[in-house]
């Protein structure tokens, strides 16, 4: 009898937790949603009512987010090309068919691993940058400071780091792309030996631009997936050192995820649209 | 100028609920420098933050200049903030910006003056709180002293009608401390500025305050000039402005009696 009484109470108290996890979890995606309405409001309708952006702080984060992460974006990229043509070539040797090669990493990287390996070095390198400053001018009570001086932190803090991006990810996608491409011809034709009028011929005939426009799309939504999951997890920070350490870590894990599974979505979705 | 009717607020839910303020009522002159006092935990703060809007009460009414800001959006509230500068206790200047951008961001962003202009002015903010010449410099190499006036610099810059000070004294040495009542007085005597100003430094209350309000978990216990705070009869208001450790405020903040917590302690091993 007791041990069924205890069996029930578990069940019980286990399942109001879980209510618990679900209804935090819906407060958080809400309010993600309400902080990405504000934004896009402040960064695309307030310029038309005649408050512009703040164009000084968006091109300083353009420089940080853009131009300094070049680099890396570039070495991630062109070293992903260079794997894929040295992995696909033994496969493609079987059947005969080297010079595909390619056409092979050129069609992967601009569908696909362009857009998302810069997305996944970014969500570590700015995304992990965002929550630590904000989440430190949050702790140190600058946001509220611009708050109270009637300034919409939203549109101080957020929306140039959000234009910014937004801009120089597909950049930095376009060029990495172009570096993946480079690593692959690199290795297929020196290592592979493929000719490289050939190389060039395969590739150009196999991509085609909505191939590149598919993978534009997917680093804008990566883009705002960054910004958003990173200013967020800043802005709802309470306390000290130790929580803003904690919700950097789970800004770049969580942006990372959601990365990963709205690829796979949008992928999917562009793959019944043709 | 402010006036506070009836205010309530309570913070967690359920078991954990706290009424943290019940039925407060304050009054805060125009012109006048008026202190609000009170230990740790009395609900200083969480007054003063339910004036700058940061709050929103459970029920009650915040009248600032005739104008009820309980509710406003955020809009609303926006144009009573232009009216307010407020010096917060760790300063909150931001660090990316120097002193100069600091005190002209809010001249930058609410007023259409041009660049000398604002040069201009921002050096007279600097000027009154005996600065001039920090202007290049950034947040994190100035000590603490310098970032509290170079703060309250930043609140006076739009010339605002009511200042809010939190704490501007805290872990300050004496002379700085002289400095900041000495402006503070200043600002409302010769330009009319409504001040209010939390603090628990006794010292510099006496000496700025018109009025002093001394707060007790989240209760006026006392108010009036500070010759009659001085003089009040009630034990809490002695115990407190004498330092005295044995009195009706009671330094434990804990609930339960220590001899039952002891007791109930158990150890496995």
């Amino acid at each position: 009898m007791i041990m069924t009484v205890q069996f029930f109470g578990y069940i019980g108290r286990k399942a109001f937790r879980v209510k618990d996890t679900f209804a935090d979890l819906f407060k958080e995606i809400s309010g993600v949603y309400y902080l990405t309405r504000h934004t896009l409001y402040c960064s695309f309708i307030e310029p038309l009512k005649g408050k512009p952006i703040k164009w000084g702080s968006m091109w300083i984060q353009m420089e940080e987010v853009g131009v300094k992460s070049a680099l890396i974006v570039f070495l991630t990229l062109f070293l992903i090309g260079v794997i894929l043509a040295i992995q696909t070539a033994y496969q493609m040797s079987q059947f005969g068919a080297l010079e595909y090669v390619g056409a092979l990493v050129g069609v992967a990287i601009t569908r696909e691993l362009g857009p998302l390996m810069a997305a996944l070095v970014m969500a570590g390198r700015v995304g992990a940058a965002f929550t630590a400053e904000l989440g430190t001018m949050k702790v140190s009570d600058e946001i509220l400071a611009l708050e109270t001086m009637a300034l919409d932190p939203v549109k101080f803090l957020i929306v140039p780091r959000f234009l910014a991006l937004i801009i120089m990810l597909p950049c930095l996608t376009i060029l990495g792309n172009l570096m993946g491409i480079f690593g692959g011809f690199l290795v297929g034709i020196t290592t592979l030996g493929i000719d490289p009028i050939i190389y060039i011929d395969r590739s150009i005939e196999a991509l085609q631009v909505k191939d590149v426009f598919s993978g534009l799309f997917k680093s804008g939504m990566f883009a705002l997936i960054i910004v958003m999951i990173g200013s967020y997890l800043a802005f709802v920070i309470e306390g000290g050192a130790e929580k803003v350490g904690q919700n950097t870590r789970s800004a770049v894990v969580t942006s990372m995820i959601l990365i990963i599974i709205s690829d796979m979505v949008f992928t999917a979705f562009f793959f019944f649209l043709e | 100028m402010i006036t506070i009717r009836n205010l309530k607020k309570t913070f967690g839910e359920g078991d954990k609920k706290m009424i943290v303020l019940d039925n407060f009522n304050a009054d805060f002159e125009e012109g006048k420098v008026t202190c609000i006092l009170g230990g740790s935990g009395s609900g200083k703060s969480t007054v003063l933050k339910h004036m700058i809007g940061v709050y929103q009460p459970d029920s009650g009414e915040i009248e600032v200049d005739g104008e009820n800001i309980v509710g406003m959006n955020r809009e609303q509230m926006n144009k009573v903030r232009k009216k307010y500068g407020i010096m917060f206790q760790s300063g909150a200047l931001f660090n990316s910006m120097t002193v100069e951008e600091n005190v002209a961001l809010p001249l930058r962003e609410h007023t259409g003056l041009n660049e000398s202009t604002i040069k201009i002015m921002v050096k007279m903010k600097l000027e009154m709180v005996g600065l001039r010449g920090a202007e290049h410099l950034k947040p994190s190499q100035i000590s603490g002293g310098m970032l509290k006036r170079i703060s309250l610099a930043r609140a006076i810059s739009l010339d605002p009608k009511i200042v809010f000070y939190d704490e501007p004294s805290a872990g300050l040495d004496p002379i700085s401390i002289g400095v900041i009542d000495q402006l503070i007085k200043d600002l409302s005597n010769k330009m009319g500025i409504t001040s209010i100003v939390v603090t628990h430094e006794l010292a510099s209350a006496f000496r700025i305050a018109d009025k002093i309000i001394m707060l007790f978990k989240g209760e006026i216990i006392s108010s009036g000039t500070p010759d009659e705070i001085k003089n009040s009869k009630d034990p809490r208001v002695v115990q407190f402005i004498n330092g005295l450790p044995d009195g009706p405020i009671p330094f434990s903040k804990s609930q339960r009696d220590y001899g039952e917590e002891l007791k109930e302690m158990t150890f496995y091993n």
